[in-house]
């Protein structure tokens, strides 16, 4: 400890020249701030160490950033944490890169920036990392500016163009440059110019720009005001004379509780001028006796309705651009305006998007029931609960099989077997018997399904499990920077499109599909054509099962796989049949379409409350079934009499 | 006919095991936490470590020189079985204290019960305030315990300035999201820079809300999330995050669901330096924290379990009570209460908790970032912020003030000095 | 069986009447003995409250009987009227209650409350919660139990006519139709999860056991009071029905069951009789409910999520469809051993290898229970009462209906 105050005292006594001739030196002066950086504070401690122009910065800064730092109890210094064995750590000197000692773990404390601090390392490192030989540090500079533009990153950045080989990164850098240029340009045709170049484009960025030059500030005065004036702000009377009052140029209105706190100011014992309290109960009584005191001058009088008129006729509000430069902010006004229509564009498509992404996993989620439910017309209340079976195939298959991918393979047609297998058997112990009572198969499944539940929960606990995706379906389908989907919902989509050819393909052009088809319309007349309908019955329903069990583990990758999962999809599901028309597995694409769709656009129009939007399409597809009882897709003839 | 008769005769035997008992030894505590249904996720644990600190407290000579015995119900997530089952507890089980709830509602439907019949619970969970009971100490934390201070680390060290408040559909989002909305303004971000939406509970569709944060930043701000997400729905929404490539550093989440226990269900990688704030990290280190994980640990019989913050606040709670009944000498509700006020017990994270006359505890608030193994770097730590039941940040509630000692009043007007209610009725 | 054809009630005296009062006198029985019992404080406050709610259930179910068993709606969406029953009727209970408290709080003060002032403070302590204070159009009844009460039957009631009008008029049936009214109920509880619905969203209603202005008698005599007036009600629903499903009514509501394309061909208005149906045991249900939750006290949306619907059919499906006693001991014996599993009263077994705790294996037990019943015991547990009558004989003859609703030639040859 005495060594350190040593230091500390040596460092504050010596010539600043010394002190900058050492990286640890001037740390030391800022040990604390270093130790514990914060956002607002770190300045001071960047600054002396870029002034220093010390060769190793950079790659302190860098070891900062990425959390290396370390503190040495023993002797105050700080270090690059190296390897660690047996709780001993390898110290790196921070100048030299040489391993220089070595540390109880116990003993040293790290230096933790956080984000914020980290970002403002980040902008400090900007000027070193543009030339960086390595490209992903001049991408991560070039992010850096991105996130934080600021004037002084003009000319590192135009200085570090010439030496640019990567055609990508040189693109990157000259559109940032001229973002930057539109906003802090030195001459106005440099700025305007730029602006002009921007009105493309619909990078965020870009936009950020635009609306950043764009800013105003809204005043309110008796006169025109000077400077340069976007235009007039329209508020209703009451947000103006509120606003009035705020800037004092008027006297607020006298509300109830103005009004009562200005009698009980001025109560004498039980009364107010006169008046006493007991009777004031009534907005009435109140005001006549605020009216009284207000006469006396012991209150601010009421304000009148044509004062507040008054008040409003001789005021304006004007928002004034902060830009003072008018030819810049009409430029920016120019490209603005060309940018928000493509905007709006992009975002219905982006919107669209996801409505056809929630279209497919409702049909992926229905689709298993559109064959138990629409065309053999069982009523599997427990079919959620093989889509679960599905997922927690996929957990298990990943504890045996590390690798993601791999285990994805043999997870989907594992969950295949393994939901259809339940299935079969639920079949022919339940259902074989209930084929005459649809209602009651209901019942019976609606058992099997919560006690399914329950024993999920005994055996994998009531936690969610992970499930991961592979690499390649993490990150995302980017058209630009508005309209984007992740990899995983294109991977449900195309799923749900091969399901529906391959059903198609089953139930039309399979002799599987034909006996299906035969035993569904009429059971007895199959059978006496040689078909053995209970066989039938079994396989038709293992193949729902089945894919249920497939749409799990395609679930459980993009949300979560909990006992539960199921139950959240059942009454969906179900209403995605009957919507779309039962015993036909077209309607069921068309019920999911159509829900996905409706969903999104009753989102869009309130997107703070997502549960208004579930509620009014449940509303929707009440009143829908109403007047299509059969759905949008209805049968006709023999088969809807089934 | 003859059935139900029997039946009910059968059930009235088995409803009434504990009436013949001595009422005074052994100690009972009852354990409401729900074992099945939705909640069990959370609450199966807490009831676990429940069961541990009675027995730790049993090999530690019990208490006023009796046996400790954990009387264990399942309300099973429904509600009104909270109501049910605590008048069970209180009446017919004859419990001296009750450890349990979780989330609000279960807590209101059981408050009557314990109003009514002078029962004493314990509330482990973090929750929106607007309450204090009489009956009911909360050792979660209030929103002036995580909710604002996670909220100033926005503001002072990640500079962010829009929020989006993204929240599942229920009241602790609700009236957190409206507290801190408020304080939001009064530290100068403007109304249309706070983007507010509730999904529901389970929601896994988040692409379009995702969306529309990063949308936010679409003018240069940072964007930071506030996320009251409960449960499961946090999974799709960090999976969704991580779709569409939002790391940390560009929009930061700081959430108050999410503990170590719920990281436990979920692939970590994608989540790394996102936030989340509490009063307790398993990560942090002290002697009394490592000899408590690994005494959980032995007791579940799992090296990997972990602990949280709710399990912490029952440690406390519990050892509070346990100190506070020997204080008095006796498990008699009204004494205990008054021997509750201004008792301390060590925090696990290091320094004192301290619990107030308003029924709240004192403590540290914390702010942790997601590592790669599922556990928190702890990057920030205050001093110990007393639980405010009344947040200051609404004008409603401003002037109300609660305490139990001086006052007798759990909602006191400061205003028109009144006490405007006695019983919780809310 | 009770639900016996036309034939049939020409030769047998209808053992309805018999049935009915052997129920009656059952239930006078055992509000007897529960009062007796409590009055000697054998039983506990909780356990009568516990009874008491059973047996708004056994009204519910006995509705749903009706509805289902006898005119074979099998209607998913029955407790969202019971839901909304108990709504109205907390709405009062917390608007009195309220109000009572902020009247003495505001008494204390000098100036007298203004009804602004008055109105402000109670929407501030109802809705404090879910941070308003704003009382919604809704509420506008809630301080009058008179028009409350009103709402308990006319809300329930009025959803079920136009719900029942619009899907019976579109002839959605079977199926369809269960699915029609699951989505209904769900659209009502995801409707109130939503703070903004003005109930209080996930909250719901709380307190009401506090029954205002009785402030100072014991929860022991409150939950008795709410105990008989359950009885009261379940005993003249019972008759209700019982008068229904036994006259002329009832031969044409079963007869719509069993096939209602030929109940319409003989001239019959078929949808006003399910209207009919549809909307009375609404109504009751929606009685029911609204004497359930003062003794549950507290309702949220939870209540009225599918999957209470379901079970209240599936009380319905053990006690034995198509007669109205068969419901009442469905419900009640369910219900009360649910309770009795999730509340610890059974030990738990050591099978040595694998302990076996009821709270996670009692879901799986009443899971395997719906099946076996579904599976071997279709007349459920009613049925046990055709052993101990020897009325083991099937009641069908002649050519047996078509398809669904109608009893199969299989099943009449058991």
């Amino acid at each position: 400890m005495i060594r350190f105050l040593l230091a500390f005292l040596l460092t504050t006594l010596s010539a600043p020249a010394l002190a900058q001739a050492d990286l640890q030196t001037i740390l030391q002066t800022h040990a604390d701030e270093v130790e514990s950086p914060g956002r607002r504070t770190v300045a001071p401690v960047i600054e002396d160490l870029l002034a220093s122009g010390l060769p190793s910065v950079p790659m302190f800064l860098e070891a900062w950033q990425g959390r290396d730092i370390v503190r040495n109890a023993e002797d105050g210094l700080f270090y690059i944490a190296g390897a660690e064995k047996d709780d001993t750590v390898t110290l790196i000197d921070i100048a030299s890169k040489e391993p220089v000692a070595t540390a109880p773990d116990a003993a040293l404390s790290e230096a933790r920036p956080n984000g914020g601090v980290r970002r403002v390392i980040g902008a400090a490192l900007v000027q070193f990392r543009l030339s960086d030989p390595d490209p992903q540090a001049r991408r991560d500079a070039l992010a850096s500016i991105a996130r934080r533009p600021d004037a002084d990153q003009i000319e590192p950045l135009r200085g570090s163009l010439d030496t640019e080989e990567n055609a990508r990164i040189r693109a990157e850098k000259e559109r940032l440059l001229n973002i930057l240029v539109a906003r802090f340009g030195a001459t106005t045709q440099a700025r305007v110019d730029a602006i002009e170049a921007l009105s493309g484009s619909i990078t965020p960025d870009a936009r950020a720009a635009l609306a950043q030059i764009l800013e105003t500030e809204e005043g309110v005065g008796t006169e025109a005001p000077g400077g340069n004036v976007a235009g007039p702000v329209t508020l209703s009377p009451d947000e103006a004379y509120a606003r009035l009052v705020d800037e004092g140029l008027a006297p607020p209105i006298v509300t109830p509780a103005a009004i009562r706190d200005a009698i009980l100011a001025n109560a004498e014992g039980d009364s107010v001028a006169g008046i006493p309290l007991a009777t004031l109960n009534t907005d009435a009584a109140r005001r006549a006796a605020y009216d009284r005191l207000a006469t006396d001058g012991r209150a601010s009088p009421f304000v009148t309705q044509a004062q507040v008129d008054a008040a409003l006729a001789i005021h304006r509000f004007d928002a004034i651009y902060t830009e003072a430069d008018p030819a810049v902010t009409e430029a920016a006004l120019a490209s603005l305006s060309a940018v928000e229509r493509q905007v709006a564009l992009n975002q219905t498509a982006d919107l669209a998007l996801d409505a056809i992404s929630l279209a497919s996993i409702y049909f992926l989620a229905a689709i298993g029931l559109a064959i138990t439910f629409g065309v053999m017309g069982v009523i599997n209340m427990a079919h959620g609960e093989f889509i679960m079976m599905g997922a927690y195939t996929g957990y298990v298959v990943q504890q045996f099989v590390p690798d993601y991918t791999l285990s994805l393979v043999i997870a989907l047609p594992l969950a295949f077997v393994v939901a259809a297998a339940a299935g079969i058997a639920m079949e022919r112990l339940v259902i074989r018997h209930l084929y005459h009572r649809p209602l009651e198969t209901l019942l019976a499944t609606f058992g099997i399904s919560i006690a399914l539940q329950q024993l999920a929960k005994n055996i994998f606990g009531t936690q969610a499990r992970p499930l991961t995706s592979p690499g390649w379906l993490s990150g995302q389908w980017v058209a630009n920077e508005l309209v984007s989907i992740s990899y995983i919902r294109i991977a449900i989509f195309v799923l749900a499109l091969a399901f529906l050819e391959l059903l198609l393909f089953i139930l039309n052009r399979t002799r599987l599909g034909l006996e299906v088809r035969a035993v569904t319309q009429n059971p007895g007349m199959a059978a006496s054509m040689g078909i053995d309908p209970d066989r039938i019955n079994m396989l038709t329903f293992g193949l729902g099962s089945g894919i249920a069990g497939i749409a799990g583990v395609a679930i459980g990758l993009y949300a979560q796989v909990t006992s539960e999962m199921g139950a959240n999809y059942i009454v969906q599901s179900f209403m995605t049949v009957v919507v779309g028309g039962v015993g036909n597995v077209w309607g069921t694409l068309a019920g999911a379409g159509l829900i996905g769709v409706l969903q999104k656009t009753i989102e869009g129009f309130n997107p703070s409350n997502t549960l208004a939007a579930q509620t009014y399409m449940i509303l929707f597809i009440i009143l829908f079934i109403q007047f299509r009882p059969r759905g949008i897709v209805a049968l006709r003839g023999r088969a809807a009499e089934g | 006919m003859i059935r139900t008769a029997t039946l009910t005769a059968i059930l009235c035997a088995g409803a009434l095991p504990a009436v013949a008992q001595d009422a005074d030894c052994p100690i009972k505590v009852g354990v409401l936490h729900s074992l099945s249904g939705t909640m069990a996720i959370s609450e199966t644990t807490l009831k676990d470590a429940m069961l541990m600190l009675v027995e730790q407290q049993n090999a530690d000579g019990g208490l006023l020189g009796c046996d400790l015995e954990a009387v264990v119900v399942d309300p099973a997530s429904d509600w009104p079985r909270f109501a049910e089952l605590g008048r069970q507890l209180l009446t017919e089980d004859e419990v001296d204290v009750i450890f349990g709830s979780w989330t609000s509602v279960s807590r209101k439907s059981v408050l009557p019960v314990l109003e009514e019949l002078n029962g004493l619970m314990f509330y482990p969970v973090q929750y929106e305030g607007e309450e204090s009971s009489k009956n009911v100490f909360y050792t979660g934390a209030a929103p002036n315990q995580q909710a604002i201070p996670a909220v100033d680390y926005f503001l002072e060290e990640l500079g962010v300035e829009k929020f989006a408040l993204l929240g599942t559909d229920y009241v602790y989002p609700r009236t957190t999201n409206n507290i801190l909305e408020s304080y939001l303004m009064d530290q100068g971000i403007a109304e249309e820079d706070i983007f507010v939406n509730y999904t529901p509970f389970g929601h896994s569709d988040w692409s379009t809300i995702v969306s529309d944060v990063i949308e936010l930043g679409s003018d240069g701000s940072q964007v930071g999330v506030i996320s009251t997400i409960n449960g499961d729905a946090n999974v799709g929404f960090y999976k969704e995050l991580a779709a569409q490539e939002v790391s940390a550093d560009d929009i930061p989440v700081v959430a108050f669901s999410v503990g170590e226990e719920e990281l436990s269900g979920f692939d970590t990688s994608e989540l790394v330096g996102h936030l989340a704030a509490w009063n307790y990290f398993q990560s942090a280190e002290s002697p009394e924290n490592e000899e408590f994980i690994a005494a959980w640990q032995e007791f579940i019989g799992d090296e990997a379990r972990v602990t949280n913050d709710p399990m912490e606040a029952h440690y406390i709670g519990f050892n509070m009570w346990v100190n506070a009944v020997e204080e008095a000498g006796t498990t008699d509700v009204d004494a205990v209460r008054e021997a509750m006020w201004g008792q301390e017990y060590p925090n696990l994270t290091g320094g004192t908790a301290v619990m107030g006359t308003n029924h709240h505890l004192a403590k540290p608030v914390l702010i942790g970032e997601i590592r790669e193994d599922g556990q928190f770097d702890i990057i920030s730590e205050t001093d110990p912020v007393p639980g405010d039941a009344w947040t200051d940040y609404l004008p409603d509630s401003a002037v109300l003030e609660s305490d139990w000692s001086e006052l007798e009043c759990g909602m006191y007007n400061t205003e028109t000095e009144s006490c405007v209610q006695l019983t919780s009725n809310y | 069986m009770t639900d016996a054809t036309l034939s049939y009630r020409a030769q047998r005296p209808p053992i309805k009447r018999t049935s009915t009062m052997i129920f009656l006198g059952t239930l006078t029985v055992f509000v007897v003995l529960v009062t007796v019992l409590s009055g000697a404080d054998l039983i506990s406050t909780s356990f009568v409250k516990l009874l008491g709610k059973t047996l708004c259930l056994a009204l519910a179910a006995v509705a749903m009987d009706v509805v289902w068993g006898y005119t074979g709606i099998l209607s998913l969406g029955h407790m969202a009227f019971f839901g909304l029953g108990g709504y109205m009727i907390g709405m009062w209970l917390m608007w009195a209650r309220t109000e009572a408290i902020v009247q003495a709080n505001l008494a204390t003060q000098s100036l007298p409350p203004t009804p602004a002032e008055l109105r402000d403070a109670i929407g501030g302590q109802i809705f404090g919660v879910v941070g308003t204070s704003d009382i919604p159009l809704i509420w506008s009844f809630a301080h009058a139990l008179p028009l409350q009460l009103i709402l308990v039957v006319a809300v329930p009631g009025l959803l079920a006519l136009v719900f029942g009008w619009l899907a019976f008029r579109s002839r959605v049936t079977g199926v369809y139709l269960s699915i029609l009214t699951q989505a209904m109920t769900l659209a009502l509880s995801l409707y109130l999860f939503q703070n903004d619905s003005g109930l209080r969203g996930n909250n719901g209603l709380s307190g009401l056991q506090n029954i205002p202005g009785f402030e100072n008698t014991s929860q022991a005599w409150i939950s008795l009071t709410f105990f008989w007036a359950s009885a009261l009600a379940l005993g003249l629903g019972y008759l209700l029905f019982a008068w229904v499903v036994s006259g002329r009514m009832g031969s044409v509501l079963r007869a719509v069951r069993d096939d209602e394309a030929r109940v319409r061909f003989l001239g019959y208005h078929v949808e006003s009789f399910k209207l009919f149906a549809f909307t009375l045991t609404a109504i009751v249900t929606g009685i029911a409910g609204a004497l359930y939750y003062p003794q549950a006290g507290i309702i949220n949306p939870g209540e009225v999520a599918p999957i209470a619907s379901i079970y209240l059919a599936v009380w319905v499906a053990i006690g034995g469809r198509g007669r109205l006693y068969g419901a009442a001991i469905g419900a009640i014996a369910v219900s009360l051993l649910s309770n009795w599993f999730t509340s610890g009263g059974v030990p738990d077994i050591d099978l040595g290898f694998y302990e076996i705790r009821w709270t996670e294996w009692w879901l799986v037990l009443l899971g395997a229970g719906f099946v076996c019943v579904t599976l071997f015991a279709p007349k459920g547990l009613g049925g046990l009462v055709d052993l101990i009558a020897r009325r083991t004989d099937p009641d069908r003859q002649g050519a047996y209906g078509p398809d669904t609703g109608a009893k199969r030639t299989s099943e009449g040859a058991e």
